[in-house]
């Protein structure tokens, strides 16, 4: 009953791919999981950098927004079904007779470890960091893709 | 105590929001900024992941700066979600700035989604004293 009606709700002129109950469903889901992380798929673990994942039948799509990295900053490996992106985000200082009005961009530790969704060939794995995303593309493993079956009649 | 650094807390984008409705559907966010100053210039720096350098604009007209990026990273449509953390859109924000700016020399560069604008300023600025007369 609850869902209905904040489908309906007026929330503003901006409607993009995301529902606003599936953003609020995301929301809840950090709530309810803490910052923690390592959960499984439904919700998010609210660590940084959040991911995206998506998949086609060839390939699962990893990207995350972290901008302003170097790549010898940026570590991605792949261990089973279990995708880990580590490094370090520096913002350099500026010159000490610089008077700061905003800081609101963020340096430290990246730490993030996540599930595939299928097995995928650690062999081919690939990285690629572009205009601040870094993107894996990590093709399924044979079995794990999906296999047409004839059907007889 | 030596300082340790801490982990990046992974946070919400923040929705631009606007009176004045979008002509092109989408989200719009607020990118994240450093700003600060020296005697010479005033510099913005600004997270717009995803953004390349020709989607970027820059604008100043009446103190107020506007800087607008519009991502080019798009997800095909083959692809479907398996887990969506992040919300992608335009970036969009704006600054009304109290000194006077050397409009010729704004420089502005974009490296790995952050922007950096820096915007020199004109000798400095003079308050002007009002003088009221009685009567």
């Amino acid at each position: 009953m609850i869902i209905r009606r904040l489908e309906n709700w007026p929330f503003d002129g901006f409607s993009g791919g995301v529902s606003e109950v599936e953003r609020l469903r995301r929301d809840l889901g950090r709530l309810l999981n803490g910052r923690t992380g390592g959960n499984g798929w439904d919700f998010p673990a609210g660590v940084f950098p959040l991911m995206n994942v998506s998949q086609d039948s060839e390939n699962v799509y990893v990207r995350a927004e972290i901008p302003g990295m170097l790549l010898d900053q940026l570590d991605v490996s792949v261990t089973g079904r279990s995708l880990t992106v580590t490094g370090e985000r520096a913002i350099p200082d500026e010159h000490s007779n610089v008077r700061y009005h905003r800081k609101e961009r963020e340096a430290g530790k990246i730490r993030r470890q996540l599930a595939l969704p299928t097995d995928v060939d650690n062999e081919r794995v690939q990285a690629k960091y572009q205009h601040g995303i870094l993107m894996v593309v990590l093709p399924k493993s044979e079995k794990a893709k999906p296999k047409k079956i004839a059907i007889s009649g | 105590m030596a300082t340790q650094t801490q982990d990046i807390q992974a946070r919400d984008k923040r929705e631009v929001k606007s009176d004045a409705e979008q002509t092109i559907p989408g989200r719009v966010f607020s990118p994240n900024v450093d700003i600060f100053e020296d005697d010479q210039a005033l510099t913005i720096v600004a997270d717009m992941p995803g953004v390349p350098s020709e989607n970027v604009a820059i604008d100043l007209r009446n103190d107020v700066l506007s800087l607008s990026g519009v991502p080019s990273v798009s997800v095909p449509e083959k692809e479907e979600y398996v887990l969506q953390e992040y919300d992608t859109g335009k970036y969009f924000r704006q600054f009304t700035l109290s000194e006077v700016i050397d409009q010729e020399h704004i420089e502005a560069k974009l490296n790995n989604g952050v922007l950096r604008v820096t915007l020199p300023k004109v000798g400095p600025a003079k308050p002007r004293k009002i003088e009221i007369t009685e009567g």
